[in-house]
C-alpha cells in the first residue's frame, strides 16, 4: 500500500483534488462573504469622515452613520483649476467609488511632485479629489477634505473638516498610520485634536495656510495663537509630518483654489 | 506520545508543553498582536481555529497523502484556512481586523500550524488531532494572554480598552511605559514567563548543549 501511495499519477491526482476543492473553499467564502465586507468598508470610510467633522455620536448604529452621512453631497474636484469634474471623467458612475488614493499611482490621473514641493512626502498627487461638503438651508456648513503625508515610520491618511468660513478648523482625525504606539501614535488622542477645533487655517489673504505644530504648547498671549496648535511630546518628527501635511494639502497645490472659488461662489 | 489519552492531548499543551513556553514556537505573532486584550483574543482565538481544523483535516487525508508532496498538501490546507478565517474577520469584526491587518495571513507562517500538522496530525486520528490543534492552540492563547495583560495594563493603563490607570496624557496621574508597547517588551515579558514556568515545572529545563570540561592547570609544564 504504501508503494502505491508513492507513483507519479497518484500523487498529480492527489494534489489536483486538493487544489480543486479547496479553492472551491476559499472562492465560496470570499463570495458569500464579499457583501458583508464592502458593507464594512464603506461605513469605515464614512464614520471617520463624520468623526473629523464632529458629528459621530458615541455608539452610532450602522443606520445612523447611514443617515448622517447621506447629508453630505460628495463631489470629485480637478485641483488645478478648483472646478468640479463629473464622475465620468474618472471612468466612475459614483463619486464615492472614486479612489483618490489609488488614482494617485496611475500616471493618467496624477502628477509629480517636484522634491522642492514635496513637503507631504507623497511624492504623487491625485489631480482630482473627493469631498464632502455639507449644506443647509442653502447655506455651505462645512467641507470634510481628505489629507494624508508622511510622518515618521508611515504615511498617515485622514480628513480634516473646515466650516463653512473655509478658513476655521472643525476638526481632524486620522484613520490609517504607524506611527509609534504611545509617541507619534497619540494623533489618535481625542484630547490632542480636540485642540484643533477652531484654529484658522490662513490669514486675510486666504491663501497660505499657515498652521504650526509648537513644542511646550501654545502660549495664550501669542498673537497668531489661532495658527498653532500644541505638537505631541515625544514625536517631533511625526508633528512635523502632519504640520507640513496640513500646509501642503491646504495649499495652493492643494485644496487652495478650490476653496477660494468656493468662498466666492464660482463653483 | 505512548500515552495519547484525549484528556492528555487537550491539556498537555497549555503549561506542560507549551508551544511557546517549550517549544520556542510561534514567537513573531507574540510580538506584534499583544499590545491589547481584544485584539489578542481575536488572534488567539484565529489561531485555535486555523489549528485544529488544519490538524482535522491533514489527519483526516493523511493515509493519502503521498510522502513526497506532503509538506505543500500541509501548506495548501492551512492556507485556505487561514484566507477563510480573514474573510470571516473582515466581514463581522472590521474593526480588529484592520488592527491584526497582516498578521491574521501571516498565521500561515506560524510555526505551531504547520509544526502540529507535521508533527502530530500526520501520525495520529482526526479527533485527537482536532483536540491536539485545540490544545496547542490554547497554550498559544495562555501566553499571549498573559503577554498581552502586561503590555496593556503598563503601556497604556487599561484592560480591555476600560481605562483603569488614566494617563497623563488623557489628563490622570499614569505615565504610561512606552517601552511596553513596542514588540522588544514581548521578547521580555516571554523571557520572564518562561523562566517562571520552568522554575515552576524545572523538568522543562533543557540540557546544556555541552558541559565545560575542569579546567587543568598542568599542560603547560
Amino acid at each position: 500500500m504504501a508503494k502505491a501511495k508513492e507513483t507519479v499519477s497518484r500523487t498529480l491526482i492527489v494534489a489536483l483534488v486538493l487544489s480543486i476543492v479547496f479553492s472551491v473553499v476559499v472562492s465560496t467564502a470570499a463570495v458569500m462573504l464579499k457583501p458583508a465586507q464592502v458593507k464594512n468598508q464603506s461605513l469605515d470610510i464614512k464614520t471617520n469622515i463624520l468623526s473629523a467633522a464632529g458629528m459621530l455620536p458615541a455608539g452610532a448604529s450602522a443606520e445612523q452613520i447611514e443617515e448622517l452621512f447621506s447629508r453630505f453631497d460628495v463631489r470629485l474636484v480637478d485641483l488645478d483649476t478648483g472646478e468640479y469634474v463629473e464622475p465620468s471623467a474618472v471612468g466612475v458612475e459614483d463619486p464615492m467609488k472614486f479612489d483618490m488614493y489609488k488614482a494617485a499611482s496611475d500616471p493618467k490621473l496624477s502628477t509629480s511632485i517636484p522634491a522642492s514641493e514635496d513637503v507631504a512626502g507623497i511624492k504623487r498627487r491625485p489631480n482630482i479629489a473627493k469631498v464632502y461638503t455639507l449644506t443647509e438651508n442653502g447655506k455651505l456648513k462645512r467641507v470634510v477634505l481628505p489629507v494624508h503625508g508622511y510622518g515618521l515610520w508611515s504615511t498617515l491618511y485622514g480628513f480634516i473638516s473646515l466650516e463653512g468660513d473655509l478658513n476655521t478648523i472643525e476638526g481632524l482625525g486620522f484613520y490609517s498610520h504607524a506611527e509609534t504606539p504611545g509617541l507619534g501614535g497619540e494623533v489618535d488622542n481625542p484630547r490632542w485634536k480636540q485642540q484643533w477645533v477652531g484654529k484658522k487655517v490662513y490669514e486675510d489673504d486666504m491663501t497660505k495656510p499657515q498652521i504650526r505644530l509648537v513644542k511646550g504648547g501654545v502660549d495664550a498671549n501669542a498673537p497668531d495663537k489661532e495658527h498653532k496648535v500644541d505638537a505631541l511630546s515625544g514625536a517631533t518628527l511625526t508633528s512635523r509630518g502632519v504640520e507640513h501635511l496640513i500646509n501642503y494639502w491646504l495649499g495652493e497645490r492643494g485644496y487652495a483654489t478650490f476653496l477660494q472659488k468656493l468662498r466666492q461662489g464660482e463653483v | 506520545m505512548a500515552d495519547t489519552s484525549a484528556k492528555q492531548v487537550l491539556f498537555e499543551p497549555i503549561f506542560n508543553n507549551n508551544p511557546i513556553g517549550l517549544q520556542i514556537l510561534g514567537i513573531c505573532s507574540a510580538l506584534a498582536v499583544t499590545t491589547s486584550l481584544n485584539v489578542t483574543i481575536v488572534m488567539c482565538l484565529s489561531v485555535i481555529a486555523v489549528t485544529a481544523f488544519s490538524n482535522l483535516a491533514v489527519s483526516l487525508v493523511r493515509t493519502q497523502i503521498p510522502a513526497s508532496i506532503r509538506i505543500i498538501v500541509q501548506m495548501t490546507i492551512i492556507a485556505s484556512l487561514v484566507i477563510v478565517v480573514d474573510q470571516v474577520l473582515k466581514a463581522y469584526a472590521y474593526e480588529i481586523s484592520k488592527q491584526l491587518s497582516v498578521f491574521v495571513g501571516l498565521i500561515i507562517t506560524n510555526c505551531i500550524v504547520m509544526g502540529r500538522a507535521e508533527g502530530f496530525a500526520m501520525k495520529n486520528g482526526p479527533w485527537l488531532s482536532f483536540l491536539d490543534g485545540i490544545g496547542n492552540g490554547l497554550g498559544y492563547s495562555v501566553l499571549l494572554l498573559f503577554v498581552a495583560f502586561f503590555r496593556e495594563l503598563l503601556g497604556a493603563g487599561s484592560l480591555f480598552g476600560v481605562s483603569l490607570m488614566p494617563t497623563v496624557n488623557e489628563g490622570g496621574w499614569y505615565i504610561p511605559n512606552g517601552l511596553l508597547l513596542l514588540p522588544p517588551s514581548a521578547f521580555f515579558i516571554i523571557g520572564l514567563a518562561i523562566w517562571g514556568l520552568r522554575t515552576w515545572k524545572p523538568e522543562q529545563v533543557e540540557e546544556p548543549d555541552y558541559k565545560l570540561s575542569r579546567h587543568t592547570a598542568k599542560e603547560a609544564f
